[in-house]
């Protein structure tokens, strides 16, 4: 780790929280939307099941 | 028709036809299922090419040292944090004027992504003043309008969860969003406006960009993977908040079956 750190020069701590700080909110960004994306085809999926949309009563189990 | 004259109101009946077609949420979801793993492979090998560059073919730059690596990240953010935002207002548009089944979806779903990069440009901006200006952050043009940039953004996300009712919402944000949208020509013009610590726009310029093209391939090729995967991540929350409003629907029109039921089966 010191030799990444001595070949980036002396801002080197500078250089990697940019990074480290854009991989956060970025990973943090796509997991949140993948969840959010799994979490509503769920919800969907289980209505769809049940007949939610139907008029008649039919679809009730 | 005559032979050779030209049909401008077929043409535009036509992309109108088409545009009306894409609205449909439908039609929407079945595109976006073919496109997104392609779109979603090709942001991650720019990427992929893209660091590879920045980290070990680009130089380091004669002033700015290594710091200059921070560019890489700063410079897409602060793009995509604009391009975002112009997109939402375009959108805005759409809800308003056109009232396009699909805009307030792509404006609500554009708006947490926008703010994660005008974050990342903000944060990254802080690590890149500190080693070159001797400071995380002053008050000059162009780091307030980009800070005032992400609250508006942050504004545009609590507008829609304080609304229950999507259609009423929709409309208060796209006000809200086109107001807002006098900031960006702000934040582009603030270096040239106003005397700012921050340096002029040295890539989108009249007379081309000023940066060596070792430097600029690989910024330019990262800003095209980060906007895939920008675009990547839009396109599956506009499907999430799709399917968010169907589930709202089916959950009312089950609610309303089953009280019906009750009712049928209710002693008199």
């Amino acid at each position: 780790m010191s030799g990444l750190f001595d070949a980036i020069g002396p801002h080197a701590g500078f250089i990697l929280a940019s990074y480290c700080a854009s991989a956060i909110v970025l990973i943090g960004l796509t997991f949140a939307i993948l969840r959010d994306h799994a979490a509503q085809k769920r919800a969907l999926d289980a209505l769809e099941r049940r007949g939610a949309g139907r008029r008649s009563g039919r679809g009730a189990a | 028709m005559r032979h050779g004259a030209p049909a401008p109101a077929t043409d535009i009946v036509g992309i109108m036809a088409s545009l009306i077609d894409l609205a449909n949420p439908t039609r929407f979801m079945r595109f976006s299922a073919a496109l997104l793993p392609w779109l979603a492979a090709i942001a991650t090998l720019l990427l992929a090419a893209g660091l590879y560059l920045a980290w070990f073919k680009a130089p380091a730059d004669y002033q700015q040292g290594e710091t200059i690596r921070i560019m890489f990240i700063h410079v897409p953010a602060a793009w995509l944090a604009m391009m975002f935002y112009s997109m939402m207002a375009l959108s805005a548009l759409g809800t308003l004027v056109w009232r396009h089944p699909l805009a307030d979806v792509a404006q609500k779903a554009a708006a947490p992504i926008g703010a994660c990069f005008a974050l990342i440009c903000l944060v990254t901006g802080a690590l890149w003043g500190k080693p070159m200006w001797g400071t995380y952050w002053v008050w000059d043009a162009r780091l307030t309008s980009m800070l005032v940039l992400l609250l508006i953004y942050l504004g545009i996300i609590a507008l829609w969860r304080v609304l229950d009712d999507p259609s009423r919402a929709a409309r208060a944000v796209a006000i809200l969003t086109l107001v807002g949208f006098v900031n960006v020509p702000i934040i582009k013009f603030s270096v040239d406006w106003w005397n700012t610590l921050h340096q002029p726009a040295s890539v989108l310029r009249m007379g081309g960009p000023t940066i060596h093209p070792a430097m600029l391939w690989p910024l330019l090729i990262l800003a095209i993977g980060f906007t895939l995967m920008a675009l990547s991540l839009h396109m599956v929350a506009m499907r999430a908040e799709i399917m968010r409003r169907r589930v709202r629907t089916l959950t009312i029109l089950e609610a309303e079956r089953l009280d019906r039921l009750a009712r049928q089966g209710a002693p008199a």
